[in-house]
């Protein structure tokens, strides 16, 4: 095992930059999800640090040795492919022995760990067969089982989950989990999917345009996002935007947002300006909340465990609101929505998170 | 029957020259050698059938045949090789990722153009001539270079590296298959330590397998069939020695200038049979060494 230090790496082609003075330490033994839209950068740096891609500049250190110069074979770690990268003409035990056999590993031993990875995944049955006869879950199995022979001092994945369909996805997630607390490695894990972010990190790096937008853990990014960009990218169903007028009063600040009432709140510390709210959907209520206000209900999502009613507040603005599932809901109702001042979120103009010293209760 | 004819009648139409190419083209002439060769013909009197007289005197009395044969396998073995290494070799440099990639794959393809031209075997003549260009690189170094063409004992050996230096169509084909191959299986191979070479024999060559298997089965085809460089270097007659007697400049003579057209018609049927016979081999032993990602198991 070993942990991961990331000084001031950046990642050119050309006189387009990808990544920018990147600066990350991972901790020995933690599983870090670097999550992000398409084109952020973070297959990008997960390649840097396998060795696939050359850095720019700074320095990328494992284990405390600096790595920037050494070729992949020798930076101790394995990586899982989004495509599996298995080879289509071996078997799946040729496949799993393959890069055991670079190594001068004695057969015994290549033997022995081959068909401990194999118990390990569960892929014993499948050993004798081509990739190509494999469905998708156990293809990602077997890619998987290549890392894991190696023994690596860190695991590197690259959206290894993006081309199974949903359900196997869910149970690959928990078996990657589990596979994690089993081996206790470094892992680093590459993703677009934030639910995939959420269920498995220990802390998530949030990357837009090569650099970082937020590292936390899955709580922290959740009930603290940092920025607009995080509040957006991180819960599903997706965090409400509202555009809100903040205006110092006596001591305190008063907050109008089009279609709900004002309310007052404790000072915020940057005074008159314009602000967004941010309120995620579980936060809000159907008929009570510190604020009311009043909407129409546009559209009924029915998904079991909850429901997701898309209320338009008399300003227009459509907010998301996810219910308990258990009251029925009609299209073109009536409804008064609510939610409680410590739910919520303020972002400043540039869209940086700003606390107000204390809440206050609504004030009308 | 008349209502279906009457329904298609159009296709028809728009079929007809293609048939008539055909039929008049194509199958008639294949058609009538093979009768041909079972016959004594020399385009002036009529052909006299003598059932399996051609073969038999193909096979037991012409020495000149048996010649043409060994010429003809000696190129095949030594050519095809040398030209699918060369295919081989070149594309995995193009496939390098060069910018000017476009450029070179023309700058490569175009001896394969002008390959089987009069004017590029006329240069070959030329290049290899005792005080040809060879050999006058060669005397800058100090070595005497051979009479590379009129020795009997290297002739062979220039239309070897003729061939060699037409590998633009199998090259353009393996760039295609290499491109093919993904970029990630070399990536996981890189993250394991697997040294290139290695690399090479257990991605590359096993994947590239079908491509291979396509190439070896036409430059095997075509090199059975090599005609026009061989005919224009040895003067048309096979020289020096015979050791340029292809079989097709063999059969080519005993047609065109000896008029004996129901031997040379036996000839080229023989020849069918020869490259059928290869073919055959290696589609039968192609499922040995042949991976296709997509067959059905």
């Amino acid at each position: 095992m070993a942990g991961l230090t990331l000084r001031n790496v950046g990642k050119r082609y050309g006189a387009l930059s990808i990544i920018q003075g990147l600066n990350l330490g991972i901790h020995d033994g933690e599983f870090l999800v670097l999550v992000g839209p398409s084109g952020c950068g973070k297959s990008t740096l997960l390649r840097m640090i396998a060795g696939l891609e050359d850095i720019s500049e700074g320095t990328i250190s494992i284990g405390g040795k600096v790595v920037n110069d050494l070729p992949a074979s020798k930076r101790e770690l394995s990586m899982v492919f989004q495509s599996y990268a298995l080879y289509p003409h071996m078997s799946v035990r040729k496949n799993l022995a393959f890069g055991l056999q670079n190594f001068k590993v004695s057969r015994s031993e290549v033997e022995r760990r081959v068909a401990e990875a194999a118990r390990i995944l569960q892929i014993e049955q499948l050993m004798d067969r081509k990739p190509r006869q494999l469905s998708g879950g156990q293809k990602q199995r077997v890619a998987i089982g290549r890392s894991i022979v190696r023994e690596p001092q860190l695991f590197l994945f690259d959206e290894p989950l993006s081309n199974l369909d949903a359900e196997l996805r869910v149970q690959m997630r928990a078996e990657l989990a589990s596979l994690y607390a089993r081996l206790g490695t470094t892992m680093i894990y590459v993703t677009h999917d934030q639910v995939e972010a959420m269920t498995m990190a220990s802390r998530i790096v949030v990357l837009r345009g090569g650099k970082i937008e937020q590292l936390g853990t899955p709580q922290d990014l959740y009930t603290r996002p940092q920025n607009l960009f995080v509040a957006g990218f991180i819960g599903s169903p997706k965090i409400n935007m509202l555009q809100a007028k903040a205006t110092r009063e006596a001591g305190r600040t008063v907050v109008s947002v089009a279609g709900m009432p004002d309310f007052a709140i404790a000072e915020l510390p940057t005074g008159d300006q314009a602000l967004t709210l941010c309120v995620r959907p579980s936060s809000l209520r159907v008929g009570s909340g510190d604020v009311t206000g009043e909407g129409t209900i546009r559209l009924v999502e029915y998904l079991g465990s909850e429901t997701l009613l898309h209320i338009a507040l008399s300003s227009g603005q459509v907010l998301l609101v996810s219910d308990n599932g258990r009251t029925s809901y009609r299209m073109g109702d009536p409804v008064t929505i609510g939610f409680d001042l410590p739910d919520l979120h303020y972002f400043d103009s540039t869209g940086q998170r700003i606390e107000p010293i204390q809440k206050e209760s609504q004030a009308q | 029957m008349k209502r279906f004819f009457a329904r298609n009648a159009p296709a028809y139409v728009f079929l007809l020259p293609w048939l008539i190419g055909f039929f008049l083209l194509a199958l008639g002439p294949i058609l009538a050698s093979l009768y041909l060769s079972f016959t004594r013909y020399d385009m002036v009197s009529a052909p006299r059938w003598i059932g399996w007289g051609n073969y038999e005197y193909m096979f037991t009395r012409d020495r000149r045949f048996w010649k043409a044969l060994e010429v003809t396998f000696t190129y095949v073995a030594l050519a095809v090789p040398a030209r699918l290494i060369m295919a081989l070799g070149v594309a995995m440099l193009l496939d390098k990722g060069l910018r000017t990639i476009g450029l070179y794959r023309a700058i490569f393809y175009l001896p394969s153009l002008l390959g089987a031209s009069i004017a590029i075997a006329i240069l070959w003549r030329q290049l290899f001539a005792a005080d040809g260009v060879v050999n006058q690189v060669l005397a800058m170094v100090g070595i005497q270079g051979a009479s590379w063409i009129t020795d009997p004992d290297t002739s062979l050996y220039t239309l070897v590296v003729l061939a060699m230096w037409q590998f633009g169509s199998p090259m353009l084909i393996f760039l295609a298959g290499l491109r093919g191959i993904p970029r990630d299986l070399y990536e996981a191979a890189e993250i394991d330590g697997t040294p290139r070479w290695r690399q090479f024999t257990r991605i590359t060559l096993p994947l590239l397998a079908p491509v291979i298997f396509f190439n070896l089965v036409l430059q095997t085809i075509d090199s059975f069939k090599t005609f026009s460089s061989a005919f224009i270097i040895s003067n048309g007659t096979g020289a020096p020695a015979d050791s340029l007697l292809f079989y097709t400049v063999y059969l080519f003579n005993e047609a065109f200038k000896f008029f004996r057209m129901g031997y040379a018609s036996a000839l080229a049927w023989f020849l069918l049979v020869i490259i059928a016979t290869f073919t055959a081999i290696a589609f039968f032993t192609s499922k040995y060494w042949v991976h296709y990602e997509n067959e059905r198991d």
